[in-house]
């Protein structure tokens, strides 16, 4: 059984259809890449999945337990974690407050503070800086740490990369990659097709809410997926159901 | 002199802990509750009913009513405070005005206008002082009533700062949808900051039966002074409001030094000093309050 099953899922924006019948599954362990252009539903997709943005329909299934309906709390209980696009972070709060509010749920697991400052050791010295304080990059440490103080099974990780600086996303992803060979399933929007394609096992294509490619990272090409980018081209490639 | 100060300063300990209240449901859950005064004077009430019918103490009475407070507080939230939110910001302020006109009117139904006060239950307390050097009396009940605001002020504080519900409260205050995407209940902590703001209230209710006399509309004028107070201390600031209730106390006393009617016009003049200190910090002077909209080009 999949870890996460995403069957016909529509989601609306009022009148506009952001995401339109969308389908696939993420098995326990995985790393898969959501690549698109800006509007091509990636982000409303993720926020469907962790219960921000509410479907109209399809279904989402995580562990087998059909999760229409549950509010974002309670997915987080499941097992479900985002880190949203913008880092959202409660800025009059200090690094260790943002990181002990991931533990709300209550999941146990083996997230401490310590640990995530071990994993993001740039957040060591900041523990109790307000978060508003903060760099870009030790911002988007502190997000992806909440996250991770849940103790998910699966991780939603939405433009970690955006509006840092590339040595600072190196940083971020060294971290990531860490986490990705731990056997973390992760799910990652990605504007960067290269890291995308180099962390991830699989990939979707979103284009104007649908998905215009899917398949194994290492099979599918740069150029395939640019196609499907710009809406050129149109493919299923093996591995992801679609 | 001295003595006026220290009246003061323990009159202002009552000022805050009903303004805390109000500053706790503005700076958490963003509401003006304007049924504040009213609901502190329904707890009065209860406690005045149990302590003449069943000869409970208030003090002991506060074991019954402030778990109720609570209740109604969480309820409140629940059917009421939560759904107007829905509408804008200033349904809830039409809602909770709303709330005191019906709790008003259902007390003077219940009771009629008949003055009452929880004084003749609680002994010797409500007259007894202490004499300190210089010929200064301190009342105790005055002092008992500031140390609960200050430890009430401090347990608040201490408790949305260091308890992993007070950090849930302060995130979905903050950002109620991303509160939610780290697991915080953001309903259940709403309904929980709204039942303490009620248990402050009841607090409050219970001091000012002790202290003073209340009928069903006594709610108003508290509901006045807790406003005061608490713009004065920096609405959302705990110990702001301590610091808000002990200058509106020292102001009134002032005023009543200067004419025997100026008690509560010292205290408006310096809410509305300390409020437009407040406008002007903030780049809202008197006169950008005044200014009116530019007419459009026709």
């Amino acid at each position: 059984m999949s870890l996460l099953s995403v069957e016909d899922l529509v989601v609306r924006h009022g009148l506009l259809q952001a995401v339109r019948g969308v389908s696939f599954n993420v098995e326990r362990g995985e790393t898969l890449a959501l690549v698109g252009a800006n509007g091509a539903g990636k982000t409303t997709l993720l926020r469907a999945i962790a219960g921000a943005h509410p479907q109209a329909s399809g279904r989402v299934l995580f562990d087998g337990a059909d999760l229409s309906g549950a509010p974002s709390h309670k997915r987080v209980g499941m097992g479900i974690a985002l880190v949203p696009e913008g880092r959202k972070l409660f800025v009059e709060m200090t690094v260790e407050e943002n990181l002990l509010l991931g533990r709300t749920a209550g999941r146990p697991g083996d997230w401490t503070v310590d640990r995530v400052l071990e994993t993001f050791p740039n957040l060591k010295p900041r523990r109790h800086a307000r978060t508003g304080h903060l760099s870009g990059g030790e911002q988007q440490a502190t997000a992806i740490g909440r996250a991770l103080m849940s103790n998910p099974d699966l991780l939603l990780l939405d433009e970690v990369s955006l509006g840092l600086s590339p040595l600072v996303v190196d940083r971020v992803y060294a971290s990531l990659q860490g986490l990705i060979s731990s056997g973390t399933t992760i799910i990652l929007v990605e504007q960067d097709l290269n890291r995308a394609l180099a962390v991830s096992d699989k990939v979707i294509c979103m284009l104007e809410g649908r998905i215009a490619l899917a398949g194994d990272s290492k099979s599918v090409t740069r150029e395939e997926v640019t196609k499907a980018y710009f809406g050129l081209h149109r493919k299923s490639a093996g591995g992801v159901s679609a | 002199m001295s003595n006026q100060i220290i009246q003061g300063i323990l009159l202002g300990g009552y000022y805050a802990l009903i303004a805390c209240g109000l500053s706790f449901m503005f700076s958490v859950m963003r509401i003006i509750n304007l049924a504040h005064g009213s609901l502190a004077v329904l707890s009065a009430f209860a406690l005045w009913l149990l302590a003449s019918r069943f000869h409970i103490s208030p003090f002991l009475g506060l074991l019954i009513v402030l778990p109720l407070m609570a209740a109604i507080g969480w309820a409140l939230q629940r059917f009421l405070l939560e759904r107007s939110a829905r509408g804008g910001a200033l349904l809830p302020i039409l809602t909770t005005f709303g709330l005191a006109i019906v709790i008003d009117n259902l007390l003077f139904e219940q009771f009629g206008a008949d003055t009452r006060s929880l004084a003749p239950f609680i002994g010797s307390l409500s007259y007894d002082s202490w004499e300190w050097p210089g010929g200064i009396y301190v009342g105790k009940l005055a002092v008992i009533i500031f140390i609960t605001a200050v430890v009430l002020l401090g347990g608040l504080q201490l408790f949305l700062t260091r308890t992993g519900l007070g950090r849930s409260i302060r995130a979905t205050s903050a950002d109620p949808d991303t509160a939610g995407l780290v697991g915080v209940d953001a309903r259940r902590a709403m309904a929980v900051a709204a039942a303490i703001a009620m248990v402050t209230v009841g607090l409050a209710g219970a001091f000012l039966g002790m202290r003073a006399t209340f009928d069903p509309y006594a709610g108003a004028p508290q509901l006045l002074f807790a406003f005061e107070a608490a713009v004065i201390g920096g609405a959302g600031s705990l110990w702001g409001t301590l610091v808000g209730g002990i200058v509106l106390a020292l102001a009134q006393t002032l005023g009543a030094q200067v004419h025997p009617q100026g008690f509560q016009i010292g205290g408006h003049i310096a809410f509305l000093i300390a409020l437009f200190i407040r406008l002007s910090a903030s780049g809202l002077g008197l006169r950008g309050l005044l200014r009116l909209p530019a007419r459009k080009a026709s």
